[in-house]
């Protein structure tokens, strides 16, 4: 590791999910000196995130498809020099002068070591992937609801499951897969609830016809829930969960064009557990504190707007993976070797292999036309806030429910995300709007046209942060 | 077909250990944190809400959510999905902000 008082890395990569991996390795390959960061304590991020060494899993890959493309990359870092800082959250990128920047961390499983960490490096990649997109619904915070990436988080970090009967719902193609891991490792899927239709993806047939791997994928996870017996329920949705201190059965109603409940399809389905998760929200707040600019998504998120080779539009500043807009595991990769061979030809001069260069970019395009078109058939229709009591706990931390939001838009004015949490302090707690940032934004908007109101990520500490480490001096630098 | 998912990955892991909650001995696993822990024991909530008092436990479980916040050794707000158990470790129900000991 160079002496960082005085030596920078070439290039800091944070996130060490397939994107952050791609690009540390590729530079590092390169002959960059590279620092890879994570808040977890191994690398893989959240696609594959496998259990524990102690936990001797024997067959990890069961969990996973393509296991081995993670392996060979996690090989290539274990043979490299790059520099791994794990169990590190970043909480925000500072720049120094024109070339210098500074990422700034705690450490410890949950940031708990009171220790300031300063890396300087002259360039950055930002890897942060995504975080789950939560519509709220009555009983959502009763114990046993759970995210569908948490379930399968969980599921593949710690060989843990919510319950044994568990309905997976909401909308996205991790629905399948989560419904699928489930039903693998023994819990009884009752139901798979998808509030659009498949169908849909139909209308992007060359999409489709250009990403065969995809179908291939899709066919994987329908065979093995067929196999389990699990019934998929399209166009439906979860509107009640029912019991007082767990999850005891849930409500499946049909919802129509505009995802509004229609009345009396209601069925009650037995469970002790529910997972789940409308899409992913591209985690972009290291990004955007540093100016980087940003587009509005097919499916209503914000996320990094960046060039041919994947530069933001801050010059020392790349990303990849899901922060430049959700679209999966092969795509995360792709962009993280493009990002290390930009970062490598800018800050070494590194000839750029121009045919690979163009056979990634051209696997690229093809793969975000793809994603494009997901987002589009899984965006949420603004009927959902119907499925919304007035007592429905909209924000999780501030316990703040759906009638002293409305009252806010409604008596009080407030039209954006931002009014709402001055007047009612939805979005202010400790998951600072992760959780009700997208349902808190189309409440205040009201029906509206349809469409989720813009509310770029914004977080100016990415991660909570003791005021001892942000008032330590400078000289406190490993 | 699998019927647990240690036997999905043919699990092999180091030897079981004992933890607390609220008192009670719950068995963990090494290298589980601790929210899978308690899941694994069967227990959903370990925390009571500020406002309502309402059970909570891990939601996101991977530690953007901030639901499964516990105390855990007498330290409050420790991220459970996030906290690695270890033999012997305290876990108790958080009750509110779980500084009620500061106030006056």
């Amino acid at each position: 590791m160079p002496d960082s008082a005085s030596e920078p890395f070439d290039l800091t990569v944070v996130g060490a999910g397939c994107a952050g991996l791609a690009g540390a390795v590729t530079a590092s390959e390169l002959g960059l000196r590279v620092c890879l960061m994570d808040g977890s304590g191994q690398v893989g991020g959240q696609f594959f995130r496998h259990p524990a060494p102690a936990l001797g899993a024997r067959r990890p890959q069961a969990l996973h498809h393509d296991w081995s493309a993670f392996a060979t990359l996690r090989q290539r870092l274990e043979t490299g020099d790059t520099h791994r800082l794990l169990r590190h959250h970043v909480w925000t990128v500072t720049r120094e002068s024109g070339e210098l920047w500074t990422v700034h961390a705690v450490a410890g499983a949950d940031g708990d070591e009171e220790r300031p960490v300063r890396v300087r490096t002259r360039a950055v990649l930002l890897a942060t992937g995504a975080h789950e997109r939560q519509l709220p619904f009555p009983g959502w915070t009763l114990p046993g609801v759970v995210a569908a990436g948490g379930a399968q988080a969980m599921l593949k970090s710690a060989l843990v499951l919510p319950g044994r009967r568990i309905v997976v719902a909401g909308s996205g193609p991790l629905l399948l897969a989560v419904a699928s891991s489930l039903a693998a490792a023994g819990a009884r899927v009752p139901a798979v609830v998808e509030a659009t239709g498949y169908l849909r993806y139909a209308r992007h047939a060359r999409a489709l016809a250009a990403n065969p791997h995809k179908l291939l994928e899709a066919a994987t996870h329908g065979a093995s829930l067929l196999r389990h017996r699990v019934r998929p329920h399209t166009r439906s949705a979860v509107t009640a969960v029912h019991g007082t201190d767990r999850v005891e059965a849930v409500t499946v109603s049909r919802i129509d064009e505009e995802w509004r409940p229609v009345p009396g399809t209601g069925r009650r389905i037995m469970c002790d557990a529910l997972a789940v998760g409308h899409g992913l929200v591209p985690q972009i707040e290291l990004a955007t504190a540093l100016g980087c600019a940003t587009r509005r998504t097919t499916d209503g998120t914000h996320a990094l707007a960046l060039d041919g080779l994947q530069s933001t539009s801050v010059p020392g500043v790349w990303a990849a993976g899901e922060t430049g807009g959700v679209g999966g595991w092969q795509l995360a990769c792709v962009e993280g070797e493009l990002a290390g061979r930009a970062a490598a030809f800018r800050l070494r001069g590194t000839p750029m292999d121009a045919a690979r260069v163009r056979e990634l970019r051209r696997r690229r395009d093809r793969m975000r036309a793809f994603a494009d078109a997901m987002a589009v058939a899984h965006t949420p229709h603004p009927g959902w806030i119907d499925w919304l009591g007035d007592d429905t706990e909209v924000c999780r931390c501030e316990e703040v429910t759906a009638r002293r939001i409305r009252e806010a838009a409604a008596d009080l004015g407030a039209r954006d995300a931002r009014t709402v949490k001055l007047l009612t302090r939805a979005g202010m707690g400790w998951c600072q709007g992760r959780m009700c940032g997208a349902a808190v934004a189309c409440l205040a908007a009201g029906a509206g046209d349809g469409d989720i109101p813009p509310s770029p990520e914004r977080r100016p500490l990415a991660v909570p942060v003791p005021l001892g480490v942000l008032g330590s001096p400078a000289e406190a630098d490993d | 077909m699998a019927r647990t998912p240690a036997e999905l990955v043919r699990a092999e892991p180091g030897p079981p250990f004992e933890i607390t909650v609220d008192g009670r001995a719950v068995t963990a696993l090494p290298g589980q944190s601790v929210a899978a822990a308690l899941w694994g024991a069967g227990i959903l909530a370990w925390r009571s809400t500020r406002g309502g008092g309402r059970p909570r436990g891990a939601f996101c479980g991977i530690g953007q959510c901030y639901d499964c916040l516990a105390t855990v050794n007498g330290e409050p707000n420790r991220r459970a999905c996030l906290v690695t158990a270890r033999p012997g470790d305290a876990i108790t129900t958080q009750e509110g902000h779980g500084r009620a000991g500061l106030s006056v």
